[in-house]
């Protein structure tokens, strides 16, 4: 007598061809050297990115996206609904991690060079996911509508307003008027919870699809090595990993409950020591550093064309580095990722000790 | 060649024009700086010391921002370079020190002048003068006594409400404390120099100088400003009842009113001080480190007693309350939200307030009904604070029992994965 398993799988077999889906991924091998360990990341935003999604849908049961509700939602979820301050505390602790796994993940792959043909559509996606993850932490960022990210939105704002041409009209876009109001609210809301996740599951899809299509891309000057099946091996490797996420997210957010923060008062003043999410810090800082004119060009302007600039240079990669592409070892591009990755560190350490730097 | 004329004479007509300009502009222009010079200025920026400070001092003065010059009130001609054709027959010089009341007042009192420039300024700053103890004594020929200039500064002077000027409510004490802080003034009128000194430790000057509470009061709000004198002993308790109402009305109602009353002393000032008002504290009451009932009432009478009864529920509350904080505060470590409770613990922290204030009423039955509204809240936070850290020991254990699963799961996928690398063995 079939059991139930095999009956479902009987039935589906023959509408959804799973068997072909199987055979691909245990035929599909990945290079296994002592570099690897580097592709488990990929995997981990994806899981990342998947408790983002299960623990937003969550929190939109209670969360109200208005001037007078959204802090106070945010409350009741953190107080009173069940199991509330562990979704609430997963979700921003994840997506936390996630920016940084994600900075992680790129520049192990830009090290690796693995952006070489054919893989440049699997990078330039990549970098848009970056983007669109950053501009995912900094809409949610507001939206608890408290003192901190109230006034962080308001910086962050002024700073998108420096941007030469189209900065003032960008601004208020994003704003929704000429400050941060309810009208910003909403349209973070909007940005958060349909347009960014419509594009970054559209992109996603893509990389994923290049991912497993084209597969993973050994390092320049690594011959030949040993291969494991995609399906189990390094899915169950994938998997360990996850695990161990999992195990640290929960202790971290059992001792350390992400918080609400007093509700955001527009009419106060400015508080002390107001900086925005740590992965926009390195920015924050260079503006902060930056002189008030170069050269006759506003300081900040310059500032935030060089950054434009920079990330136009990274996402063009692999049509610049010409070396790479011929599978010759690119030294200049590696110390180039080197410099932006010293440059970020330095400058995100600075942020948290000299944060009265360049007052 | 009609068209050619056309043209030359309105060359000769823009020309006219450029002309009149620049004749205006080399004759008329000098001639309206000329009108705006200042020889008094001019001639004292070069002299020394005290000539040169007044005009110094001019530059920022409230009189110059509204137009006026030397001459409104020195007299003179400023329009004349020669020193002694600027000093015409109008010229008053510096008034005597006697005189200045009524030299400043001579505009200052006058409504119709005053419209002019701030018609919500007040124009009876000189008949309050003559009211104060400052004017009597000039009355009586003591020039000794405070005129217009020594609180408000000669040239220089700045409106009441810019924080450099010499009676902004931060720097009134500075200002009243140059005279009745020094020994040498004070010592021929009797009066003691140690106020200045004394305010600076009350708890008005903490809201005024830590707190930068402009509300809070400084000199002027008890003694006056114009009409500067001392309250008299029957006055005291009205002046502290423009900002302490409610105190003020529950003492009128308590047995302590009459007794004050007939053996005329001062409401407010008997317990709290006058100059040095320290922050109000339970230790004040009966049976407290600064036991202030002892002044009149012996340890053992009845008074005394009821007094102890009060501060006995007054500290019971406040160690229930402190317990209570503490409880939250716990579970706030344990990262568990606790606004909720915080909030009701405001609110029984609110009855604790009104119960303090109660005490200048004297009534034991309103101050337990206050604090035992207070103690059912205080109940509350209680059971909420438990709540909350049964919830951090609740989520503790559950992260125990789920992290040994996930690292359970994670050992059995590694001997798994370890079981792939192993070489599939043969069959025999």
């Amino acid at each position: 007598m079939a059991s139930l398993w095999e009956k479902t799988q009987a039935y589906l077999e023959p509408r959804f061809e799973l068997s072909a889906i199987l055979d691909f991924a245990k035929k599909k091998k990945v290079p296994e050297h002592k570099l690897s360990f580097w592709y488990f990341f990929g995997g981990i935003c994806l899981f990342l990115f998947v408790i983002q999604l299960l623990t937003g849908i969550l929190l939109l049961l209670y969360y109200t996206p208005s001037v007078d509700a959204a802090h106070e939602s945010v409350q009741f979820i953190m107080s009173q609904v069940r199991f509330g301050w562990l979704v609430r505390s997963v979700h921003s602790w994840t997506a936390n991690i996630l920016v940084g796994v994600i900075f992680i993940h790129m520049f192990s792959t830009f090290f690796l060079k693995a952006y070489r043909p054919p893989r440049e559509l699997t990078w330039i996606t990549g970098f848009f996911l970056l983007i669109l993850f950053l501009a995912f932490g900094f809409s949610g960022y507001l939206l608890p509508w408290n003192e901190l990210s109230f006034f962080a939105t308001r910086v962050g704002t002024d700073i998108a307003g420096v941007i030469p041409f189209v900065g003032k009209a960008f601004k208020t876009f994003i704003l929704g008027g000429p400050e941060v109001s309810g009208a910003t609210l909403t349209r973070f809301f909007w940005l958060h919870v349909a347009v960014l996740p419509a594009f970054a599951l559209l992109i996603m899809g893509v990389h994923v699809i290049l991912v497993q299509t084209l597969g993973m891309s050994k390092p320049i000057g690594v011959g030949e090595t040993k291969e494991i099946s995609f399906f189990p091996d390094f899915i169950l490797k994938d998997s360990l990993g996850w695990l161990i996420i999992l195990a640290v997210v929960g202790a971290v957010c059992v001792f350390l409950p992400w918080e609400a923060g007093p509700k955001a008062d527009p009419f106060a003043s400015t508080p002390l020591g107001i900086r925005p999410e740590w992965y926009f810090t390195f920015m924050f800082t260079t503006l902060k550093l930056v002189p008030a004119h170069i050269f006759t060009i506003e300081g900040e302007m310059l500032a935030i064309m060089g950054f434009m600039l920079g990330g136009l240079v990274v996402m063009l990669v692999p049509f610049l580095d010409r070396r790479a592409a011929r599978e010759k070892k690119s030294p200049v591009f590696t110390a180039i990722g080197l410099a932006i990755l010293l440059y970020i560190i330095i400058m995100t350490a600075l942020t948290y000790l000299a944060p009265n730097i360049g007052k | 060649m009609k068209r050619h004329l056309n043209l030359s004479s309105r060359a000769s007509a823009k020309g006219v024009a450029v002309s009149v300009f620049a004749l205006s502009v080399f004759f008329v222009l000098p001639l309206c700086l000329c009108a705006q010079k200042n020889s008094c200025v001019e001639c004292h920026l070069g002299l020394e010391d005290t000539l040169k400070t007044p005009a110094e001092g001019f530059a920022a003065d409230v009189h110059k921002q509204f137009g006026l010059g030397c001459q409104d009130c020195h007299g003179g001609n400023p329009a004349q370079e020669d020193v002694e054709l600027a000093k015409d027959r109008t010229f008053k010089g510096s008034p005597e020190r006697a005189k200045i009341p009524e030299f400043c007042g001579s505009c200052h009192s006058n409504s119709e002048y005053m419209r002019h420039y701030n018609p919500n300024l007040r124009v009876d700053q000189l008949a309050l003068y003559w009211t104060s103890r400052h004017g009597q004594l000039l009355k009586k020929g003591d020039t000794h006594g405070a005129v217009c200039i020594d609180c408000h500064g000669v040239h220089g002077i700045q409106p009441a409400n810019f924080p450099k000027s010499q009676v902004f409510p931060w720097n009134i004490p500075q200002t009243c404390g140059r005279c009745h802080s020094n020994a040498d003034t004070m010592k021929a009128y009797g009066i003691p120099v140690h106020q200045v000194d004394d305010y600076k430790q009350s708890v008005h000057a903490r809201a005024l100088f830590e707190k930068k509470d402009l509300s809070a009061p400084v000199c002027n709000d008890c003694h006056g400003n114009h009409g500067a004198a001392p309250p008299e002993v029957t006055s005291i308790a009205f002046v502290c009842r423009q900002c302490h109402a409610s105190a003020g009305d529950l003492f009128s109602k308590s047995p302590h009113k009459e007794a004050f009353d007939s053996l005329g002393m001062s409401e407010c000032e008997a317990c709290h001080g006058n100059h040095k008002i320290l922050p109000p504290s339970d230790e004040m009451l009966a049976g407290g480190k600064n036991d202030i009932c002892l002044q009149c009432h012996d340890t053992g009478t009845e008074p005394h007693q009821t007094g102890s009864k009060i501060k006995k529920e007054i500290d019971d509350f406040v160690t229930s309350s402190e317990a209570a904080g503490t409880l939250l505060a716990s579970a706030e470590r344990k990262g568990v939200e606790v606004s909720e409770a915080r909030f009701k613990l405001q609110d029984a922290n609110t009855a604790l307030v009104l119960a303090r204030n109660l005490t200048h009423g004297l009534s034991l039955a309103e101050i337990e009904a206050s604090l035992g509204e207070g103690a059912k809240t205080l109940a509350e936070v209680k059971v909420r604070g438990e709540a909350a850290l049964r919830e951090a020991k609740f989520r503790r254990s559950r992260l125990v029992i789920a992290t040994v699963f996930i690292l359970l799961l994670a050992v059995a996928l590694y001997l798994k994965i370890r079981d792939l690398k192993r070489p599939p063995t043969r069959p025999e």
